[in-house]
């Protein structure tokens, strides 16, 4: 009876329905707009850190006025650089990934690929939006206090970022970090909820668990992760908020002396925060990575006409994932003065995590197999995605292992690694997913022509940035440098600097031609058919954009997978879920 | 259209396979200069290799995927039964836990405990490394062989380390600054600690690499095995002067090392 | 030999699951395990330290145990009442619903006048969040922060409550509605007993 109201019950007002919307499909493209502005935020930070690398010492006219405190008399500062660094990986990590994979394919799909009218508490999926945003502002606003946003990097290490003394940043930027990721925490708690909720209870007729696509599989994982580990960072948060400002002292000990004197606190150890933090932060990357890994192999039999390969070893892999995410977290911690036997135990349980991920590295390779390939843009992301999972979990055997991790740990062979796997493998699936899902989101198409250009520039450019800092990592120049003239043994590597920045202005550049694809194809765009790609899940049976409520008055019912591509017998090469054995044989 | 877009991405993803073997082939780690260093190298070297290979054989294989499956109309095989999806996938998945694991177990922890679970031996040379913002301050026992004393409660701008001038021990103690001299071929332990933040101890040559943290003594060792200068690089953020929080160690000849000893006692 | 894969998964109806329990108790049970880690973090944090310190304060020297005790005794009372008002809600039995949610909150409200006093006589020994005169200055911080966050999440659960009763009230209010209230309220009890434990006990 509720789930019918829902659906004969439509906002009529603006603000209803595109502001204060409880339609999931509006709260999923929210939070994905959301991501391409904080994503223009993040990655004009990325590109100043990069000027910097290519010309340090430099002078900059224009940050020189727009950040006249950061950039004092057009020469950039340190703890300005640190400031970028820092806010950088803030919000790539948790303010663009997350809310485009996890909020916005995550809000958008669930529903729909289950065959649910909305998600199971529209009202606090909502609430989950708007908790964001304000978080997405404070993140923002912290360049503007006094000395300037948190400069502690995004891990957040004490004492540096409990002490005000420590640098100009842990001011007042890093108590508004804080209170950004308290909102944040808050946000993905309610929705991570929502998802897990919605996905146990509200599928329709027929859609068993099996029979679920994998991206909702790894959506499911993925909020289940999320919820487990994000709590003990709060706990750890809240206790940092009242290191730095009411005098307690959980990550400080005694003896610390800044200035010209000695701190009173005594009692704690900088090494509890390390552990708390990295045993969400290390889930926290396959909260990341899942969605992505479930996005590619979901989108190889659309463009393969052939079934995905391995469906159920791709299920309970994610699972030992998973499991295996939550007691890893010390391979963080190898060189940090922790106990070398618990080091051993990381090391082993670690490298463990290569079996499930080569078993779906191998899963989307043989998804090709015997396949008829097409290559629009969302197959051209994917084969992307491909080839950066492959490199980047290649890296994580060398950081994984504690031996090799002495000499890589704090290198930039760990900036080039996680940008290739919580930056390219991500992004490229989230691109895939955009230019797959834009029709059922808005009824156009984009535009294929600028799809293919941004594909062919970012791919390349992607790969080749950060292959070459896996690189100079190994030639041991460290993260986190403003500069690297002091070094000599650094002049060599560093030297590729300029090559490295230079692509990477390329690769922001590039990024423009997406954005404008978007919100011209979003109103010019080609009108897009019910199932363009002829697809067999749930979201094409509905009309193209779909409207609140999902598929009116019956809900679907499912009869079979969702990877009946090529059934043999059948009329047409695909077979939607919807279609019953009568129609043509079900085959899994 | 489809035959053209799967050529050219096999190409491309053909040569992205070449050059990162190219790339990987070349030297990349700075010259060795430690005995335990050559068993870090090892590790890394192995991994290199093997992860090379398999980054070789897995492009090659996507780029012909994608070029021969580019070019049919009609899927030639559709569903694979569980048993061959099985084996495929172990039979990979086990090639590289393989070389994941058995290349921990077998190079890595060996060399791992070495380095960390292993008492440094009786002649190890002893110094005090404390790290401030941005300052490594360096502190030998002298010809006692004992530390004097130090609290922090002494801390100041001209005792930075906080010793005791009332304790005889502390007398023939040598301090140093952002210097490190030590004997080739002796094993050297390091007992680091931070007066403020977290700091990390990176010898790139020696394939050394230590976090310095406060209210923690942390004692290492290692041997350096080549005589000159190698840098010492902070290698945890610390602070605004984390780039330039630049040491040095001088590695010496037996003969060398005493004389500075002198030197530096009398001046 | 492709129908030999067929599928062994039993046929999914539709509607509510696991244990059809529905969504909105999945999500309460869910937002329980989520706190509740929240909780696991700072007792662990807490311990941790408490293991590490060499002086950590003894605890009969600083508590009343039979103070506690009542407290406690107060608070797990409180859940009986309204695991009471739970069972007359199922049955439709809008009257004792609301003398006994009512019972629960003034056990709870009791309980929260009893920590505020504990509190205020610690604070005039000397005790802060900085120091504290019977030894480790952590021991001060951790009790606060760890027993302060319990008493806001009894707070949370007395407006909650208190709701629940207005609706209840007036009528309009559902068996299901005052059950997820019950939830939460065990729960903000069982934590209770892990703190009073973790505190007062070892």
């Amino acid at each position: 009876m509720a789930e019918l109201a829902h659906g004969v019950h439509r906002p009529r007002s603006f603000i209803a329905r595109y502001v204060f919307s409880t339609d999931h499909k509006v709260i999923g493209i929210q939070y994905m707009i959301t991501a391409m502005f904080m994503a223009i935020a993040g990655g004009a930070l990325a590109m100043i850190v990069r000027m910097q690398l290519a010309w340090p010492g430099e002078k900059w006219r224009l940050l020189g006025k727009m950040f006249p405190d950061g950039v004092e008399g057009d020469i950039m500062k340190p703890e300005f650089y640190l400031s970028l660094m820092t806010m950088h990986g803030t919000i790539m990590i948790f303010f663009v990934v997350s809310l485009a994979l996890i909020g916005g394919f995550g809000n958008f799909l669930i529903p729909l690929q289950i065959g649910a009218r909305d998600m199971a508490f529209p009202f606090l999926n909502m609430l989950s939006f708007w908790t964001i945003v304000p978080a997405c502002l404070i993140m923002l606003g912290s360049f503007a206090v006094e000395g300037g946003a948190a400069q502690a990097g995004w891990t957040a290490y004490p004492p540096l970022s409990a002490v005000g003394a420590a640098v100009p940043g842990s001011q007042w930027g890093q108590t508004l970090w804080i209170l950004g990721m308290a909102l944040f925490i808050a946000s993905f708690t309610m929705g991570g909820l929502n998802f897990v909720c919605t996905i146990l209870d509200q599928r329709t007729k027929g859609m068993s668990l099996m029979r679920m696509p994998i991206t909702i599989w790894t959506l499911f994982i993925s909020s289940a992760i999320g919820l487990l580990a994000f709590p003990p960072l709060l706990a750890a948060a809240i206790l940092l908020l009242f290191d730095r400002h009411f005098g307690t002292s959980f990550f400080l000990p005694s003896g610390l002396y800044f200035g010209n004197g000695l701190l009173p606190n005594s009692g704690g150890t900088p090494l509890l925060w390390q552990h708390l933090f990295w045993f969400l932060g290390h889930p926290e990357v396959y909260v990341l990575i899942l969605p992505a890994l479930g996005i590619t192999l979901d989108m190889l039999p659309v463009f393969s006409r052939k079934p995905v390969f391995g469906y159920r070893l791709t299920v309970y892999c994610l699972y030992a994932i998973a499991a295996l995410s939550m007691i890893v977290w010390g391979h963080h911690m190898y060189v940090s003065g922790m106990s070398p036997y618990i080091g051993e135990f990381f090391a082993i349980g670690t490298l463990s995590i290569t079996v499930p991920s080569a078993i779906i590295g191998v899963n989307m390779i043989a998804s090709l197999w015997g396949g008829s390939l097409r290559f629009p843009t969302p197959m051209l992301f994917t084969i992307g995605t491909i080839i950066m999972f492959g490199t980047g979990g290649f890296g994580g055997i060398f950081l994984g292992n504690a031996t090799s991790d002495i000499q890589l740990h704090d290198t930039y062979f760990v900036v080039g690694h996680f940008h290739l796997m919580i930056g390219g493998v991500t992004l490229m699936a989230a691109f895939a997913g955009v230019y797959y899902w834009f029709p059922k989101m808005f009824g156009r198409m984009m535009n294929e022509t600028l799809g293919k250009l941004h594909f062919w520039v970012t791919m390349p450019a992607f790969y080749v940035l950060f292959l070459a800092q896996h690189f100079q990592g190994l030639g041991g120049m460290p993260r986190r440098y403003f500069d690297f003239d002091k070094f000599e043994y650094l002049q060599k590597v560093a030297a590729a600097n300029l090559h490295v920045s230079l692509t990477a202005f390329v690769l922001g550049a590039v990024q423009f031609v997406f954005l404008f694809n978007f919100f011209w194809s979003a109103f010019k765009g080609a009108r897009s058919v019910k199932n363009p790609w002829c697809a067999t899940t749930l979201e094409w049976t509905e009309a193209s954009p779909a409207p609140h409520g999902n598929w009116g008055e019956q809900l679907p019912e499912v009869h079979r997978w969702p990877y009946d591509y090529s059934v043999p017998g059948a009329a047409e090469d695909f077979t939607p879920q919807t279609a019953p054995a009568t129609v043509a044989p079900v085959t899994f | 259209m489809e035959r053209r877009s799967g050529l050219i991405l096999a190409i491309v993803i053909w040569l992205i396979g070449a050059g990162v073997v190219m790339m990987g082939a070349r030297t990349w780690l700075p010259p060795l200069a430690s005995e335990h260093g050559a068993g870090i190298d090892a590790m890394i070297n192995f991994t290199m290799t093997a992860t090379g290979g398999l980054i070789l054989l897995g492009h090659i294989v996507l780029g012909l995927f994608v070029w021969k499956f580019s070019r049919q109309d009609k899927i030639t095989f559709r569903l694979a039964g569980p048993r061959m999806e099985r084996r495929w996938s172990l039979a990979v998945a086990l090639l590289v836990a393989a070389i994941a694991e058995g290349g921990v177990l077998v190079i890595g922890l060996p060399v791992w405990a070495k380095v960390y679970d292993t008492a440094s031996p009786a002649n190890a040379l002893i110094i005090e490394v404390t790290t401030e913002q941005f300052a490594w301050n360096v502190r030998y026992a002298g010809p006692d062989g004992v530390f004097g004393r130090a609290d922090p409660k002494r801390y100041s701008l001209d005792n930075v380390l906080g010793q005791d001038p009332d304790d005889p021990a502390g007398r023939d103690d040598i301090v140093d600054l952002n210097m490190i001299h030590v004997e080739v071929n002796r094993p050297v332990l390091i007992r680091l600690r931070s007066k403020d933040v977290l700091h990390g101890f990176f010898l790139p040559h020696l394939r050394v690499k230590q976090d310095s943290v406060p209210g923690m003594k942390i004692d290492f060792w290692f041997v350096p095995n080549k005589t000159g200068s190698f840098e010492l690089a902070c290698a945890e953020l610390c602070g605004l002067g984390h780039y330039e929080m630049r040491g040095v160690l001088v590695v010496m000849t037996p003969d060398e090392f005493r004389k500075w000893k002198e030197e530096k006692r009398n001046g | 030999m492709e129908a030999a894969i067929e599928t062994r998964e039993a046929y999914w109806e539709g509607g509510r699951g696991p244990f059809g329990i529905g969504w909105s108790k999945l999500m309460m049970w869910l937002f329980i395990v989520t706190d509740g880690l929240v909780f696991a973090g700072f007792l662990a944090i807490y311990g941790f330290l408490r293991i590490a310190s060499p002086n950590w304060p003894d605890r009969s020297h600083i508590f009343h145990l039979d103070f506690i005790a009542l407290m406690t005794f107060t608070l797990i009372t409180s859940s009986a009442t309204m695991a009471t008002a739970v069972g007359a809600a199922r049955k439709g039995d809008r009257k004792t619903v609301g003398r006994f949610l009512a019972l629960t909150i003034v056990g709870g409200a009791a309980f929260l006048g009893m920590q505020a006093y504990e509190w205020s006589s610690l604070i005039r020994a000397g005790a802060t969040l900085e120091a504290n005169p019977w030894g480790a200055p952590l021991f001060g911080a951790c009790f606060f922060i760890i027993t302060g966050f319990h008493g806001s999440h009894v707070l949370s659960g007395l407006i909650v409550l208190a709701i629940t009763m207005a609706r209840s009230a007036a009528g309009k209010s559902r068996p299901a509605g005052i059950e997820l209230a019950g939830l939460y309220w065990h729960f903000v009890d069982l934590v209770w007993v892990f703190v009073f434990t973790l505190f007062y006990l070892i």
